[in-house]
């Protein structure tokens, strides 16, 4: 696991790109990144421009990076107090299935979330993990050749909730965005549910924490 | 020349299609095996996809923005390198069967003969007979040597006017005069129909022809009026409207009808409706008509099987497709082994199966599989339907709708006639004259009758 704390979007990108080139080559085993982005709006390949309610240079004047995310989904928002996931994994040959693994991955926040109590579920047709208030964790996944991830999931943590207004997030109008903390009440230490996260991530994938380069 | 096909590949058990978002590389690139080539998207995910082989990317088949099903060709790499609109002559190692042709690529010859004819190429003609040979592979000269046949005398439609193997055997089998093959028009449909290829150009050999027209649809375009609304065909509709047009194409459709009586099954339905009840279990008419075809299917082999190439393949499975209204849409989900189910087992199932199949719940293998189908138009009021065969099966039912008429019955004893008040349905089968013939299907439904009108009350 590496644990990276705040990091501008763009790097996270470099870092993931460099990343894949290095685990495939078997130079480094598999990551799990996790990550807090500054204020970025992102922009999957599925994008749909009615999506983003503002223009760019809109979006950057409210504060906003905008960047092309490489990953499949629509568009999205990522800031502070969002826990992103990039798990960065030589998929073996059981795991390689796309669906498989958005459902995997649906799965590590599912078991996250449930030692905190929040009881969230997968809803058909709409990758994510949701509650009864709304999405709680979007996700959106890049399979590069030799099937090596990247990109992953964002679990609201204790976002503010009204950074998303200036986008349909993941396209889905309808339904509202919700954070851990509003299903609490009280927001966990960004810490703990790393910890939580990262329990059910070696969980469901059968991967072991070694000791990793940054902590 | 072998070129390396690149298909849309299967990332996962549950994925039908995917979008080609990106082209990595560009037409007449030079590519490593391993080395992504595309992008793809599906759902939430992007998928990079590596080259099958090392090569040049000679053609590419789908464009950024389209959406293909899985095992679509996507491309084509030649591993030799060629340019992707020149195709240098047949080498020794070509496929039997013809490489799906492009518009700009000719036809290549499908050298079947150890030798290579990549040799003879660079030798200058300069006789009658180098000249010959630089059109001809050993395996012509020597069937021409055989049948004495003057290979000056067969116009080749393989490579640059090359005389193939099949060139010589049609020149022969045709008598021996000198004949201008029409590639376009000779059927020769010796490959079995495989999944889509390249769409059809001028070039195209007979056997890609046959291909193209199996395996792919081309809706015409219409212009737009003023006053009309243009929407996408949503997934149902594009894959109903390309199975219905496919469906068509293949299989030679005959239809036959007849009236069965639902007296008996009326008398059991009343007969056991408190029971069911209690079993919570509906058990409607068309459970009946199930139930009496998985039950009989058996009898009649050719009408729960397939023509695939040149055989036939006689499913050793019953499983009823059952054709579901979405309104708008239609899905046919399957009864998988419904000969393994009782009356009230089937009954249950299709409820079960409608009633996912109008949620979207229904399971990919629970809409595969099917055998024979059976599609129920009279549930509105339409007295009779002739309902297309879905592409793999041999036959469909179509029930019509049931209702009390005025019927002359014949008093078995007396031979006396009396005026009686009967419901009645006219039901429809649909059949692939390649496989079933018209007696096969009156025999089909003269059982299906007997059986429906002497039901059995222990089913």
């Amino acid at each position: 696991m590496v644990r990276t704390g705040r990091l501008d979007y763009r790097s996270g990108l470099a870092l993931q790109a460099d990343r894949v080139v290095a685990r495939r080559g078997g130079q480094v085993p598999d990551a799990l990144f996790l990550v807090e982005h500054d204020h970025v709006v992102t922009l999957g390949t599925g994008t749909h421009d009615e999506h983003l309610l503002h223009d760019e240079s809109r979006l950057r004047e409210l504060g906003y990076d905008v960047a092309e995310a490489g990953r499949g989904g629509d568009v999205t928002y990522h800031g502070p107090g969002q826990l992103v996931g990039y798990p960065v994994l030589a998929l073996e040959a059981e795991r390689r299935d796309l669906h498989r693994y958005l459902r995997d991955l649906e799965e590590v926040v599912i078991r996250a979330l449930a030692t905190f109590g929040v009881e969230a579920v997968r809803e058909e047709g709409l990758t994510g993990v949701w509650v009864p208030g709304g999405k709680l964790a979007a996700i959106g996944v890049r399979v590069s050749s030799g099937w090596i991830t990247s990109h992953g999931f964002a679990l609201n943590v204790d976002p503010d909730l009204s950074r998303f207004g200036a986008i349909v997030p993941c396209g889905i109008a309808h339904r509202p965005v919700t954070s851990l903390a509003r299903e609490l009440g009280t927001a966990p230490s960004m810490h703990v549910v790393e910890g939580a996260v990262v329990d059910a991530f070696t969980d469901v994938f059968g991967r072991v924490r070694i000791p990793s380069e940054t902590g | 020349m072998a070129r390396i096909e690149v298909p849309m590949p299967q990332m996962g058990e549950s994925i039908a299609e995917g979008t080609v978002s990106k082209w990595l590389k560009s037409l007449g690139d030079a590519v490593e095996r391993d080395e992504p080539i595309l992008e793809i998207s599906t759902d939430k995910v992007d998928a990079e996809i590596p080259a099958p082989a090392s090569g040049t990317l000679v053609a590419i088949q789908v464009q950024e923005g389209e959406t293909v099903e899985v095992g679509t060709i996507v491309a084509f790499i030649d591993p030799e390198g060629g340019a992707p609109d020149a195709s240098a002559g047949g080498g020794a190692e070509s496929a039997p069967a013809p490489a799906p042709a492009e518009a700009a690529a000719p036809a290549e010859a499908p050298a079947a003969a150890p030798a290579a004819s990549s040799d003879d190429a660079p030798v200058e003609p300069d006789s009658a007979e180098d000249r010959l040979r630089t059109r001809s592979t050993p395996v012509v000269r020597r069937i021409a040597e055989e049948h004495g046949v003057d290979i000056a005398q067969v116009s080749g439609t393989g490579h640059a006017g090359r005389v193939t193997k099949q060139d010589i055997l049609d020149f022969i089998e045709s008598g021996g005069p000198a004949r201008t093959p029409a590639p376009a028009a000779a059927p020769a449909p010796k490959a079995a129909p495989a999944a889509a290829s390249a769409p059809p150009a001028p070039s195209m050999e007979p056997s890609e022809l046959w291909k193209a027209f199996y395996g792919q649809v081309q809706h015409p375009e219409f212009p737009v009026r003023e006053a009309d609304r243009v929407e996408p065909m949503d997934k149902i509709r594009r894959l109903t409207a390309e199975h219905m047009v496919l469906a068509k194409r293949v299989a030679p459709h005959v239809h036959s009808v007849i009236e069965i009586d639902f007296t008996a099954i009326d008398r059991i339905r009343a007969a056991n409706k408190a029971r069911w009840k209690e079993q919570g279990a509906r058990v409607s008419y068309t459970a009946f008509v199930a139930w009496a075809c998985s039950r009989i299917l058996r009898e009649f082999p050719m009408v729960n099987a397939t023509v695939s190439g040149n055989n036939i393949i006689y499913r050793g499975n019953i499983n009823l497709g059952m054709a579901v209204d979405l309104n708008p849409g239609l899905i046919v989900p399957v009864i998988h082994d419904a000969d393994d189910l009782s009356l009230v087992g089937i009954g249950r199932k299709i409820i079960d199966l409608a009633d996912r199949a109008r949620n979207r719940k229904l399971q990919p293998s629970e809409i595969q599989g099917a055998t024979f189908s059976i599609t129920n138009p009279g549930v509105l009021g339409t007295m009779v339907g002739m309902p297309v065969i879905p592409k793999g099966t041999s036959a469909i039912l179509g029930t019509g709708a049931i209702e009390k008429r005025v019927v002359v019955l014949e008093d078995e004893a007396t031979g006396s006639d009396t005026i009686a008040v009967r419901k009645r349905s006219l039901f429809s089968i649909g059949y692939d004259h390649r496989l079933v013939d018209g007696a096969d299907s009156a025999r089909f439904l003269a059982r299906l009758k007997d059986v429906l009108e002497h039901f059995p009350e222990d089913a």
